[in-house]
């Protein structure tokens, strides 16, 4: 009886050195990075099966985060694209050229106008004998009939339909102005393309993300069963599932990151390769619209996603596989 | 150290593989197990470390009663434990430092702490030399010596082998059993199965025998 009280004691001792031992943070990170970079060296071990797993997953996340930037450069270019969006503002025939001027500089200064460019009766006629090929008719009027026009573009942020027929309402309030006109068609067509767009992607990008979940968990359960007989016998010599969890959870989080960064080059590249062309395209009508792509917010978020992806996928498949590995 | 009382064990299907057991070990110890095969040496030391469960009967280890100890639980008994294999259970992708610093690595000691214990156990051993080679280019005796290194690295209170000499030839297997012998002068509890009847007779140590999944006879203390 005295014995088996001290043998309790010494077993109870025993516990809390174990418990120390494995609550010590040094330890802890210490054997996180271990097992971190175990799962590393064993994808450089095989790296071309590997590579291949993670270009697969590469593409999968290339193809919604390349299909979102060029949405995205297009939201861009249809703010700035300029005379598309832009408001025609027809001023009284009695406002003055000086009046137009100052009129046109107050307006330059709203939040919601990106710029204002005033159109002169004597530049629009110019203009419009050019164009219309009637320059003998005008020629014939004593008076030029034209009014002057502001072209107002909206700011950015104002291009929506409520945002612009808003702008539009406040131009119709002011005294000078006999008529705004804005194009609301063509931008509430634009953003109901822009808006299936948006939705498609983000449709894609679900699909291509449980592609890439499903491709992970794949890939860790033919490790798992690869690794069988390490599984067995760290459990037999007292591993915990979490000990043997570790690894596999890591080595996913790898593919993800590796897909990741894969994936962030494919659409760098993707966008070099089509700057060229886009900005000539743009030059033609006459705009310095570039692509654009933040190549380190993408990294960041392409890291992240693939990391979460990783690590999600190597949870479910070893939440399957790993319990049934039990030695027997 | 192991307390077993009214053990049976009846595996799926019904085969009843141990009967009715009883013994009692003491702390510090040393045993062996005998029987034909088929006679449930195996099961009684699967019993032990928790890789098969008890279908009646209360199992203690240390003082503790394992029989129906949670399933989360049972890695730390087993740590407790150093179990040497027939076919040892060697990793033959690692070193045979890496090899016996798995139960270190995984009671989570700390770097330095595990190059010394492993070096330590590698010596007792005569393996030294051999920590940097693969298992696969060890002969069969040096594998065995291996996974007793590996078993005993943690310190552990008890040891159990499963017929640690089953593949060796007599030279080998009286080396490896006088090893056990040594790991038992210094405290641990020691039970080996095996059915190699004229090495234990040479050996004075007390032998449970079992037949049929029954105790036949026993110089151990039986309850």
């Amino acid at each position: 009886m005295k014995r088996s009280r001290k043998n309790q004691r010494q077993s109870q001792h025993h516990w809390h050195a174990q418990l120390r031992r494995l609550l010590s943070p040094r330890t802890f990170l210490q054997r996180h990075a271990q097992v971190a970079l175990d799962s590393l060296g064993r994808l450089y071990r095989n790296r071309v099966a590997s590579l291949m797993t993670a270009a697969v997953i590469a593409i999968a996340l290339a193809m919604p985060a390349g299909l979102y930037l060029l949405l995205d450069n297009l939201e861009r270019l249809s703010g700035t694209w300029d005379g598309q969006a832009s408001m025609s503002v027809f001023l009284q025939n009695s406002v003055s050229a000086s009046a137009a001027d100052r009129l046109a500089k107050s307006v330059r200064e709203w939040p919601e106008v990106h710029s204002v460019q005033l159109v002169t009766p004597d530049e629009a006629l110019q203009e419009f004998s050019q164009r219309s090929g009637f320059a003998d008719v005008l020629d014939a009027l004593d008076e030029n009939p034209l009014p002057a026009v502001l072209v107002v573009i909206p700011a950015s942020g104002y291009t929506d339909p409520a945002a612009a027929s808003a702008l539009r309402e406040r131009f119709s309030r002011l005294p000078e102005t006999a008529l705004a006109q804005l194009d609301l068609q063509w931008v509430q067509r634009l953003a109901a393309i822009l808006d299936i767009a948006r939705r498609g992607i983000l449709i894609t990008g679900c699909l291509l993300a449980l592609a890439v979940l499903l491709m992970i968990g794949n890939t860790i359960r033919l490790e798992i069963q690869n690794r069988r007989e390490e599984i067995l016998v760290t459990k037999l010599i007292g591993a915990t599932n979490g000990f043997v969890r570790r690894p596999f959870l890591y080595c996913g989080l790898w593919y993800g990151v590796l897909g990741a960064i894969i994936a962030w080059l494919l659409v760098e590249t993707g966008f070099w390769l089509l700057s060229a062309p886009v900005s000539n395209l743009a030059g033609l009508y006459q705009s310095d619209f570039h692509l654009e792509t933040l190549p380190f917010q993408l990294l960041w978020i392409l890291v992240m996603g693939g990391m979460c992806l990783g690590l999600l996928g190597s949870w479910l498949a070893v939440g399957r596989h790993l319990d049934a590995i039990e030695p027997t | 150290m192991i307390r077993f009382t009214n053990i049976s064990k009846r595996y799926p299907g019904g085969y009843e593989a141990l009967s009715n057991i009883s013994f009692h070990m003491e702390k510090g110890a040393m045993a062996f197990l005998t029987g034909h095969s088929g006679a449930g040496k195996s099961t009684l030391l699967k019993l032990i470390a928790l890789i098969e469960r008890t279908t009646r009967g209360q199992l203690f280890l240390d003082g503790q009663n394992v029989s129906r100890i949670g399933k989360r639980r049972i890695p730390y008994i087993r740590r407790k434990i150093g179990f040497i294999f027939q076919e040892h259970h060697l990793l033959f992708d690692r070193t045979v430092f890496d090899n016996v610093a798995l139960p270190l690595i995984i009671a989570g000691y700390r770097h330095q702490e595990i190059g010394r214990r492993v070096r330590a156990a590698l010596d007792k051993l005569g393996l030294l030399k051999k920590e940097r080679l693969y298992p696969i280019t060890l002969s069969g005796g040096e594998q065995q010596r291996v996974g007793i290194a590996r078993a005993v690295v943690n310190k552990p209170m008890l040891l159990l082998a499963d017929e640690p000499t089953g593949n060796l030839d007599p030279d080998l297997s009286r080396e490896i059993m006088a090893l056990f012998a040594l790991f038992n002068d210094v405290g641990v509890s020691v039970l080996i199965a095996s059915h190699d009847i004229p090495l234990i007779e040479e050996l004075d140590y007390p032998a449970l025998s079992l037949e049929h999944g029954r105790l036949a006879g026993s110089v151990v203390d039986r309850e």
